[in-house]
């Protein structure tokens, strides 16, 4: 009870757990615990033979926070920023640090526009983006049952189909001015 | 190569991709023979962490085969079969000679307050994961393990990223013999982080979800008691009534940014990413445990504020403790639990899904559908 002294009574004694729960009680011991304490000073223990690390060439110039002093020696080299949202994923690196709430909305921004600069150019290369097969909902078929999480999902189709949508009534639109411009 | 590639939130597919080359001379180029998706994954998935490109490859847990490597590499050659930590790291920047291998300065130009991770996001370096047929290893003489010949194939690829997760959740909960453990969250780390609780000494485990068929296996798989939010009006006050109305000893968070049970706190974070994450369980868990307590924090959160209640953290004197699992740490003592049958990762693989399948995937793990709770992904090459 909170009230007084004691902690409450478990349901079952540490030897009852012990015979029910197989390895009960092996990392009883701290010192058994692989993460305690948490800093052990030990700079060979990784395997690594270096102090600090050959430099990775960088081949294209590479976006870093302002937050370091310099390019890290490793990096990845997936995607490198190119389109619009390149331009203001470069602009976010180079202007905001981390701590700055205005970097992450930038990329993430970056990343919405990214996602159509995506499409679009899909619809110009041999394999256009198919909202059907890439969103896995034909998974949804009788094969695999129902939904068990029905209510967190009610949001989720609206905001995949919404760019589709409004780029299709977008398109839509275009046209019939273009169609009505060339018969007027 | 096949890849799996992110085409914008909710959207991925298997494109024809170049083989990854050495970029480096400590790299290797691994095969990957197992892959899983991560509860991690569905934040990238959803596009709620920043600096997520079209393009690019997700994957952080992976097993396979070193195809090629480096001139510098001396510790694996071609043909080893290996396990490779989700976390990228150098060994001997400040961080790692202490042994914070998840928090490397030396492989993230793309931000400090995050280490090196495969596959997710330029957020955490900008590297192409493992749910492909090829991968990048960079710092090969540090990252990898060969894969013990007694181990299992599925066992090594959760051994990865959740097991190592459940585990290192338990240890930052500082569990003491007889110690009320509740777990939020019945997702793989979820369920090892309970399993890894009793390890610990734990006299009652608590598991909340709202998934049914997952708190099953919570009962079957982690011994541990179940509730199930949904059925009660304040998850708080009855986890005080189930505590003599002290709260839990130790809390652990292994649900992370798209938590449900407020929708304001869910349509701001996971919808309209107003917020680094909705911290709804991680509230729960402040709540829930006792003054003087400590809640460990395993759910991942994006890098933007998130509506944390603070206040009460600070008035009940709790220690928080929160970090990416330093997986390589985890690995010995692990391995013994497993070798002793103490923890059986693969009792909770539901699922082994071909490369090619992908898609389908990823919206079943979403979508929690056919009883999904650890999805595996089975390269074809
Ligand atoms: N710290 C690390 O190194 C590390 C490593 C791996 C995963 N993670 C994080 O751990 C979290 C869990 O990963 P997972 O693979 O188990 O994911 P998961 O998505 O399979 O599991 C999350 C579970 O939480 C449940 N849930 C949702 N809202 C809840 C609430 N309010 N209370 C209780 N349960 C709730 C969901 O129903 C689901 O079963 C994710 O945020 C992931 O990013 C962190
Ligand atoms: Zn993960
Ligand atoms: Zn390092």
């Amino acid at each position: 009870m909170a009230y007084t002294p004691d902690k409450p009574k478990l349901a079952e004694t540490s030897e009852q757990l012990r015979a029910r729960i197989p390895g009960w009680g092996a990392d009883l011991d701290p010192k058994d615990r692989p993460s305690v304490p948490r800093e052990v000073f030990d700079p060979s223990f990784s395997g690594a033979h270096w102090e600090f690390p050959e430099r990775q060439p960088e081949n294209t110039p590479r976006e870093r926070s302002i937050e370091h002093a310099f390019l890290t020696p490793v990096f990845g080299t997936s995607c490198p920023p190119k389109g619009l949202s390149g331009v203001i994923r470069r602009y976010s690196y180079a202007k905001y640090s981390e701590g700055r709430a205005a970097h992450w909305l930038l990329l993430l921004a970056a990343d919405r526009v990214d996602t159509v600069e995506g499409t679009l150019r899909s619809f110009v290369s041999r394999r256009p983006d198919n909202p059907v097969t890439e969103t896995g909902i034909l998974a949804e078929g009788p094969r695999h049952g129902r939904r068990a999480d029905r209510g967190h999902h009610l949001l989720d189709p609206i905001i995949v189909a919404a760019p589709w949508v409004l780029g299709a009534a977008l398109g839509v639109a275009v046209v019939r001015r273009v169609a009505g411009r060339s018969r007027g | 190569m096949q890849a799996m590639v992110y085409r914008g939130p909710y959207r991925v597919r298997v494109e024809e991709k170049d083989r990854p080359s050495i970029e480096h001379p400590n790299d290797a180029i691994v095969r990957v023979t197992r892959a899983a998706i991560c509860g991690s994954d569905l934040h990238l998935y959803h596009g709620m962490m920043p600096d997520t490109r079209v393009g690019s490859t997700f994957g952080h847990e992976f097993v396979g085969v070193v195809d090629e490597v480096g001139s510098s590499v001396q510790n694996l050659k071609v043909g080893d079969r290996v396990m490779v930590p989700f976390n990228i790291f150098c060994g001997t920047c400040f961080f790692c000679a202490r042994g914070l291998y998840s928090n490397c300065h030396n492989v993230n130009p793309n931000a400090t307050a995050v280490g090196g991770i495969y596959g997710y996001s330029h957020t955490t370096g900008g590297y192409d994961g493992g749910q492909a047929e090829y991968v990048r290893v960079p710092f090969a003489d540090v990252g990898p393990t060969l894969l013990p010949d007694w181990m299992d194939e599925e066992d090594a690829v959760l051994l990865t990223d959740a097991v190592a997760t459940g585990y290192f959740g338990a240890q930052l909960g500082d569990i003491k013999e007889g110690d009320v453990v509740v777990v939020f969250g019945a997702g793989p780390v979820g369920q090892y982080a309970a399993a890894s609780s009793w390890l610990m000494g734990a006299g009652r485990v608590i598991v909340i979800d709202h998934l049914d068929y997952r708190l099953e296996k919570a009962r079957t798989f982690a011994h541990a008691e179940t509730i199930n939010f949904t059925e009660h009006d304040d998850i708080v006050v009855h986890m005080k009534k189930l505590t003599d109305h002290l709260g839990a000893d130790v809390a652990i968070d292994a649900v992370g940014a798209e938590a449900d049970g407020n929708l304001l706190q869910h349509v701001t974070a996971a919808k309209l990413k107003l917020q680094g994450g909705s911290p709804i369980a991680l509230n729960w868990a402040i709540d829930s445990v006792r003054k003087g307590g400590t809640v460990s924090v395993m759910g991942a959160y994006g890098p933007m504020f998130s509506a944390v209640k603070f206040g009460d953290a600070m008035n009940k004197g709790l220690t928080l403790r929160m970090n990416q699992t330093p997986v390589k740490r985890q690995w010995p003592r692990l391995f013994e639990h497993v070798r002793n049958g103490y923890l059986k990762p693969n009792e909770i693989v539901t699922h082994r899904i071909p490369l090619e399948h992908i898609a389908e995937g990823y919206h079943m793990f979403s979508a929690k559908l056919d009883g999904c709770i650890k999805p595996l992904i089975v390269p074809s090459a």
